[in-house]
């Protein structure tokens, strides 16, 4: 709890204590969070800092897709669910997803290591069927192709977690 | 990866480079860059001028006179005014303002310098997208390096002139690419749109002046003012001078970003550009505009790309987005996909956009499901325009645009899908 005051204590003055600032700063406080999401303490301080009442940040941070209040994993996937990745074969890649994450699209995995999304277009029409992955997208994919760059990244968190 | 292609013989607005990198701030200047900005602060009026000649129409959907807006800007006395380049771009479909912000950060930057010393504003935001965090990364660093030298922040190039721009990033709301929506999310609040009017230009940030326009446009203007109004009506036609970046994706050999002048038709965009269908499929229908759009049958490609003929025609050219379909694509698929995405953008203001979509979206279940009569099907088109007609902002007038022109081109597509369609092949005497 005091870990966690501090920690949107910090980001609020660095943005500003401004309304201005809100949606900069939960998306800050979600980036910072282990579990990418903005908890019910972190909407409380928030609130206090900016002088406002909860349920002003509660209204703007409910509002927005990309913000969170529930926990998720630490690499978020997201498909892309509109029309050209749809017709591209969308489906067939979110079986492959969720066959290999275990999971359905809108779940983590128990190890907290993925949440599978759906995200409306990501400008990459240009490739589709096309996921993202933190801030990559992947282009032109198979599902064959899904299932490799999740056992990517599986093996890259395993040696983070040896190292 | 070469994703922009573009035909030999044409001028053009955009320099892409390789676009395999985004091109530095010393390349760009090679170029000619910040030519115009000079130019721009040498006489302001001249290049005001030189933006209402040129007939420069926005290019984010509602293709709104830019240099009228600028003018409008001029007309007003307060003090404090801010400028907004609407980054936000959220349709279905489209990816010319990531490329610009990915590939030509310099010529968007010098775009939105000259518009803010032309509108008086100071002070300016550019409202990125959230899912474009490489956008967000270059665009921060190009602003950087434009202030060290000397382009941008205080006395912009040793004149009177100062501009203070700061990215704001989006957080997932395909809403805030409407202008009051954005302005809504920059404060703090929901991306929820406002009345209009007061338009941005009297009350926006704030509640103070405020001249927002899209990526696209404000790239726009360097090559205006360098080359001159003359040159740039040299490219497109009378009615819609210069180029549009054109997205097409699909069902076409080469998807990718192209810059198409004004008056090209849609069917030499495929053809040409495009390099025609990618498989021996014949071409069924083409979805111009992005979901916002309507989807069209073959017949209708013949249509310049010129926003009066498309507006006779009932086409939206819009975001420039062109989604070409083939034979063994679903319309209706396609168009239920599309309501999908309205009924989850759709942020529950006013009622005809709110129920509407919740009806419109239980019926096309139902419709897709094959349970629907033909009964629903007139719901359906009746449901809609209500919609269109009703709704408080943009996204609600326009999310029906797909459905309706379906319904007009393809209706066999959803009776055949209908319980009652057999009844009515009887008491017709035809197939349906």
């Amino acid at each position: 709890m005091e870990k966690l005051r501090k920690a949107v204590g910090d980001i609020v003055s660095e943005l500003g204590p401004e309304k201005g600032s809100l949606l900069a700063i939960l998306l800050a406080v979600q980036d910072a969070s282990p579990e990418s999401y903005v908890s019910e303490e972190a909407v409380n301080e928030i609130a206090r800092l900016l002088n406002t009442s909860r349920s002003m940040v509660y209204s703007t941070a409910s509002f927005y897709s990309e913000i969170s209040l529930m926990p998720r994993g630490r690499h978020i996937v997201r498909l892309c669910i509109n029309a050209p990745c749809e017709d591209a074969g969308k489906e067939e890649i979110r079986k492959a997803l969720e066959k290999e994450l275990g999971i359905k699209l809108g779940e983590t995995t128990q190890d907290k290591m993925f949440s599978l999304e759906g995200v409306s277009c990501l400008g990459a029409c240009f490739m589709s069927p096309a996921i993202k992955v933190d801030d990559k997208v992947y282009g032109d994919l198979t599902p064959a192709g899904a299932v490799r760059v999740m056992r990517e990244l599986k093996e890259a968190a395993k040696n983070e977690h040896i190292s | 990866m070469s994703t922009f292609r573009e035909l030999d013989g044409y001028d053009r607005v955009f320099n892409f480079g390789n676009c395999d990198s985004s091109v530095s701030l010393s390349e760009y200047q090679q170029t000619g860059g910040y030519e115009a900005l000079r130019m721009a602060i040498g006489n302001p009026k001249q290049a005001l001028e030189e933006i209402c000649r040129a007939g420069l129409r926005g290019r984010g959907g509602a293709a709104f006179p830019a240099g009228l807006k600028l003018k409008m800007m001029q007309g007003n006395t307060e003090k404090q005014r801010y400028i907004v380049c609407n980054a936000d771009e959220g349709e279905p479909g489209t990816f010319k303002d990531r490329f610009i912000m990915n590939h030509i950060p310099f010529q968007l930057l010098e775009g939105l310098t000259i518009a803010a010393i032309l509108a008086g504003a100071e002070n300016g935001f550019v409202y990125i997208r959230h899912e474009y965090p490489l956008a967000q990364e270059n665009i921060k660093r190009s602003i950087a390096e434009a202030e060290a030298a000397g382009l941008l922040g205080d006395n912009i190039l040793g004149s009177e002139f100062s501009l203070h721009l700061k990215i704001f990033s989006g957080a997932g709301s395909y809403l805030c690419g409407e202008e009051t929506a954005l302005l809504s999310s920059i404060e703090g609040k929901k991306g929820r749109p406002r009345v209009k009017p007061p338009f941005p230009i009297e009350k926006g940030l704030w509640g103070k002046p405020t001249l927002i326009n899209n990526v696209e446009t404000l790239a726009n203007i360097p090559a205006i003012i360098a080359k001159g109004s003359a040159w740039y009506r040299t490219l497109g036609t009378e009615d819609s001078p210069g180029t549009k970046l054109i997205s097409l994706s699909g069902d076409v050999k080469k998807r990718g970003l192209y810059e198409v002048p004004f008056g090209t038709t849609f069917r030499e965009i495929i053809e040409n550009f495009g390099g025609g269908m990618k498989e021996v499929f014949d071409l069924k229908a083409v979805n111009i505009g992005g979901a916002s759009g309507v989807v069209v049958p073959p017949e209708e490609l013949d249509c310049p790309m010129e926003y009066g003929k498309c507006a006779e025609r009932g086409i939206t050219i819009g975001s420039g987005a062109v989604y070409v379909m083939d034979e063994q694509r679903s319309i209706l698929g396609n168009v239920h996909n599309r309501v999908h995405f309205f009924l989850h953008e759709s942020c529950g203001k006013c009622t005809p956009c709110r129920e509407g979509l919740r009806q419109v979206n239980r019926i096309i279940d139902r419709v897709t499901a094959g349970e629907a009569s033909l009964k629903d099907i007139e719901n359906l088109e009746r449901f809609t325009r209500c919609m269109q007609e009703a709704s408080f902002c943009g996204l609600g007038q326009a999310a029906g645009n797909s459905l309706l022109s379906s319904l007009k081109y393809f209706r066999e597509e959803y009776e055949n899908s209908c319980v009652d369609c057999v009844e009515k092949t009887s008491e017709r005497g035809e197939l349906c």
